[in-house]
């Protein structure tokens, strides 16, 4: 409900701010001071991102990035709600589908990932594989978002029917959960694991490298900079986004 | 207090003051408007052909009776609690208790998502008192259906209380007094003549409630968690179907707002009178 009061008032924004901003821009100049670029990405993605957003500050002196990390599912309709945003970078190819109409031009994969098990640090749990998870001794992502999709697919592969104590939006909501000793495992991305540092501890899935998720990036019709979010996209794809992908710990095509 | 009437007023008043100043009338049709039209575009972006499967469907099942269980037991637990807590403020003088007042009222300000979080740090698996309970009963509490209530509780009660507060400062002392003089304990004082004299007020508080538990999201979803059958209420449920199936969810919204002008038809006598 609150998710489409908000995919609504970003709407009645987008009416607005298209109007304002609208018009081929003259390419090549500076930039204007008040350039804000919006990219809505999948929240797996909260470090990269940031990282990335910066360099292209430090690239684009006068220009603003500003970053919206929520389930690929929610910003995939808020885009489709026509949300004022330049950039949609999902954690799967079949959510960005899902906002096709409102794609400025075909996706471009720029990352993949794969799923780990995570335990509080210390292990009160005792989990030393995926057959000790147990019914509601463990969380994962509702199917909606691609990390439950995925984990969905790798449950059924090692033939594991237990079901989670919770199932969350978004795989950050999942790592918060374990992060807090909340529980005693939860399922995320390897990535999500290296973001958290000391506070869990890794545990490899079997089969996880059968399931691997692709991240699409996508410049949005509403954009009112569509050549300087394409630029954004650029670095997210070149090598600057490949390195700090790289050392997050992702996959890079 | 949104529990005041507005005061009754005759038609006739108006008449004499002349045609309502258009600095006030645009305003007044706005507001009007901001607060209908999502309402009536909810009811007419509703897919009603597929209502009613919708409804039966597993899920929705299954979260509309953990909403109806929930929401129940939290006007149980707040009518059992909570009527001798109104009780307490109203009548009984002791240090603290305007302190006591607004710690009982910040729930009512206090964000959802904030009391979820105040909840876990409580009652969670690591919390103050989780971790005691989990350490001599090996109990937890989150992620429970007994988390689900006890976030409703947690948000629902000054509702409760608030309004039985009032209603037994509105019916005064006076016959408590008497009841006492003709030889009454304050108990029998509370069951034969307190209570029945604020019975309105307790049914209104009851029903605040209620609605109130109905609509809980953000503390049960950051306390208490979200899976079918045990946490996820019709709003947990109507944030997931989102994700999704925005058609689905527009449809579960409407069973839910179906159900709260139910509620609002209830309390006709508090709010609806002027009509």
């Amino acid at each position: 409900m609150r998710a489409r009061a908000a995919a609504t008032l970003l709407t009645l924004l987008a009416v607005t701010g298209c109007s304002a901003g609208g018009g081929a821009a003259d390419d090549g100049s500076e930039p204007a001071p008040d350039d804000t670029l919006t990219v809505l990405a999948a929240a797996s993605l909260t470090e990269t991102f940031t990282t990335l957003a910066e360099e292209f500050e430090a690239e684009h002196p006068g220009v603003e990035v500003s970053l919206a990390f929520d389930s690929s599912a929610t910003l995939a309709q808020q885009a489709l709600e026509g949300a004022p945003a330049d950039l949609l970078a999902t954690a799967d190819t079949r959510t960005i589908e899902s906002a096709a109409d409102a794609l400025a031009a075909a996706p471009e994969i720029f990352a993949t990932n794969t799923l780990v098990l995570v335990v509080p640090a210390g292990n009160p749990g005792g989990v030393t594989s995926v057959d000790d998870l147990v019914d509601g001794g463990y969380v994962a992502c509702v199917e909606t978002a691609p990390c439950g999709a995925t984990w969905a697919a790798l449950a059924a592969d090692n033939g594991i029917d237990a079901d989670p104590a919770s199932l969350e939006v978004d795989v950050k909501a999942v790592l918060a959960r374990v992060v807090a000793d909340e529980v005693d495992a939860g399922i995320v991305y390897a990535t999500d694991a290296v973001a958290a540092g000391d506070a869990v501890e890794t545990i490899e899935l079997p089969g996880a490298e059968q399931q691997v998720t692709s991240y699409p990036i996508a410049v949005l019709a509403q954009s009112s900079r569509p050549d300087l979010a394409q630029e954004l996209a650029d670095l997210v794809l070149g090598e600057t986004g490949r390195q700090v992908l790289a050392d997050a710990g992702f996959g890079v095509p | 207090m949104t529990l005041t009437a507005p005061p009754p007023r005759s038609a006739t008043t108006t008449r004499h003051l002349g045609r309502p100043p258009l600095v006030l009338l645009v305003p007044a049709v706005l507001a009007a408007t901001l607060l209908v039209l999502p309402l009536v575009t909810l009811v007419l972006d509703t897919p009603w052909g597929t209502f009613w499967s919708e409804l039966r469907s597993e899920p929705v099942r299954r979260a509309l009776a953990l909403s109806a269980l929930t929401s129940g037991l939290t006007v149980v637990v707040c009518v059992a609690l909570g009527t001798p807590l109104a009780w307490l403020l109203a009548r009984v003088e002791f240090r603290g208790r305007g302190l006591l007042r607004a710690a009982v009222a910040v729930p009512l300000v206090l964000p959802p998502v904030v009391a979820g979080v105040a909840l876990v740090t409580a009652l969670g698996r690591n919390g103050v008192v989780g971790s005691l309970l989990r350490e001599t009963t090996g109990l937890t509490v989150p992620f429970t259906t007994a988390a689900v209530v006890v976030a409703h509780v947690f948000v629902s009660m000054p509702f409760y209380v608030l309004s039985v507060e009032g209603a037994l400062r509105t019916a005064g002392e006076r016959y408590d007094v008497v009841a006492a003089t003709l030889g009454a304990t304050r108990w029998t004082t509370f069951r034969r003549v307190t209570l029945p004299l604020a019975l309105p007020g307790l049914v209104a508080g009851a029903v605040l409630a209620w609605a109130r538990s109905l609509g809980e999201f953000g503390a049960t979803i950051t306390f208490a968690g979200n899976f079918p059958g045990t946490t996820q209420t019709m709003p947990s449920l109507i944030y997931t179907t989102l994700q999704a199936d925005p058609a689905a969810a527009r449809t579960l919204s409407m069973i839910l707002l179906v159900v709260s002008i139910g509620v609002l038809a209830g309390l006709r006598h508090r709010w609806l009178r002027p009509l």
